[in-house]
């Protein structure tokens, strides 16, 4: 079997794996590298669980070849928090409740952190457009815009 | 079920002429793959058939927008957000902004890409109306040269096009529009976001002297390819702005689209919204101010 050797910096660190050149991204995470906070939800690029950081922006990790990945840099829901502290976003989503069963919280936490660096304040219509391609499955939408929101500074 | 990896293979060439002379040396051998986002799928689905995929990523001959006096050109592998985000783009082509914003959700929008847009030839792509209403065209590339076609005369059938299998999309060239110009654009879909349309239509128009004298419409979802409403226009053409037949372009209408049912809507319903898009868009049209100097 073909496979590459693939380089990338995930969440700061070096991290290296030998995979086909097709493995889906959301798999060499999950798989190859252990990190299991990134959710594989549909598998198509409709429910946005698989969210993560490519080069500063959000991407569907089940829809990337291993090798467009190659000497890129990642971001995962691991990688939001330093060490035990959480990050403000993260911190809001606690204090507004915003997980249910928490399935979609980690696609929700990166497509959230990729508005807030692109627009520090969002309001309504910026934080819905932004977390569009995101879907709760509990429909705990109210609280996860207003965890937005509140990390944004907007209420 | 999903596909079994080791069936397929990946080549990742550094430039645009050696995926070119990958492709001459294995004519059809090869399935070209740029941001991933409609193969990835089919292929998670296990419903990709066995290929070599020529990876595209790494080949920047493809990328960039250029803006020249007259035309804007678009590199195949240029994102959605890319059009988005481009000033120019927004200046002269404002359908082809809220297309792009219409694709997907963002993340699909970051790595989706315009010419993957094209050549993947869904008849429900969201760009393709907005690029046969400005009237692009397309630039075509192998080791035997280069050539241009226009965007209207590209697909030929449902999932067919004028590319030979040597042959890749380089630019898409859209015309900047000049004088009193009017913009449509309308998907009709399930939902705000991630939805794929129903229907689509995209419509230009160049008002001068305040008669109708350029008219295009673009349509998506209504037709086994992305298509012109060639009768409808022809009701249009050359009418004062102020005295659209609206109803009688709409009956022409009729002989532009061949709906059907499928998983995302019904062929009636189709076709009466499409009716009522057209509607909605000339009775926009009518009312712009046939003395007005510009637009």
């Amino acid at each position: 079997m073909t496979t590459i050797e693939l380089t990338m910096t995930v969440n700061g660190v070096s991290r290296t794996a030998v995979v086909h050149p097709m493995t889906r991204l959301l798999d060499v995470l999950r798989e190859d590298l252990g990190l299991t906070g990134t959710k594989e939800g549909c598998g198509e690029g409709e429910c946005g669980a698989c969210s993560i950081l490519m080069n500063g922006r959000v991407v569907n990790s089940c829809l990337i070849p291993a090798a467009q990945a190659q000497g890129a840099t990642l971001v995962t829901v691991e990688g939001l928090s330093e060490s035990e502290r959480l990050s403000p976003l993260q911190d809001a989503f606690l204090a507004h409740n915003a997980a249910q069963c928490g399935f979609c919280t980690p696609g929700m936490l990166i497509a959230a952190q990729d508005l807030l660096n692109r627009c520090p304040c969002p309001d309504e219509r910026q934080v819905k457009e932004g977390l569009a391609g995101n879907i709760c499955r509990c429909t705990g939408y109210v609280k996860i815009l207003d965890a937005v929101k509140t990390a944004g500074g907007s209420r | 079920m999903r596909s079994y990896l080791p069936d397929y293979d990946l080549v990742s060439p550094a430039s645009l002429d050696e995926a070119l002379a990958l492709l001459a040396g294995d004519p059809g051998g090869y399935r070209p793959i740029a941001g991933g986002t409609d193969l990835m799928v089919v292929l998670n689905a296990g419903r990709l058939p066995v290929a070599k995929f020529l990876d595209l990523s790494r080949c920047g001959e493809l990328r960039g927008i250029q803006e020249t006096g007259t035309h804007l050109s678009l590199g195949a592998l240029t994102t959605f957000t890319e059009v988005r985000d481009c000033r120019a783009v927004h200046q002269h082509f404002p359908n082809l902004v809220k297309s792009a914003r219409l694709t997907g959700a963002l993340a699909i929008q970051n790595r989706g890409t315009l010419g993957g847009n094209i050549v993947n030839a869904s008849p429900a792509a969201d760009t393709p109306p907005s690029l046969l209403a400005y009237g692009a065209e397309v630039e075509l590339v192998s080791e035997r040269g280069s050539r241009r076609v226009a965007y209207e005369a590209f697909h030929l059938g449902y999932k067919k096009m004028d590319l030979a299998p040597d042959e890749l999309l380089h630019r898409i060239i859209v015309p900047k529009p000049s004088g009193r110009t009017f913009h449509f654009y309308r998907k009709v879909g399930t939902r705000q976001a991630q939805a794929i349309s129903k229907i689509c239509l995209a419509a230009f128009a160049r008002i001068e002297h305040g008669v109708v004298a350029e008219f295009r419409v673009g349509l998506g979802s209504i037709a086994p390819v992305p298509a012109r409403a060639r009768n409808a226009e022809a009701v249009i053409l050359g009418r004062p702005v102020e005295s659209l037949p609206v109803q009688e372009a709409q009956r022409a209408f009729l002989a532009d689209i061949s709906p059907i049912d499928d998983i995302r809507s019904t062929a009636h319903y189709r076709g009466v919204v499409a009716r009522n898009v057209l509607g909605q868009m000339l009775r926009e049209l009518s009312a712009m101010n046939p003395q007005a100097s510009s637009g």
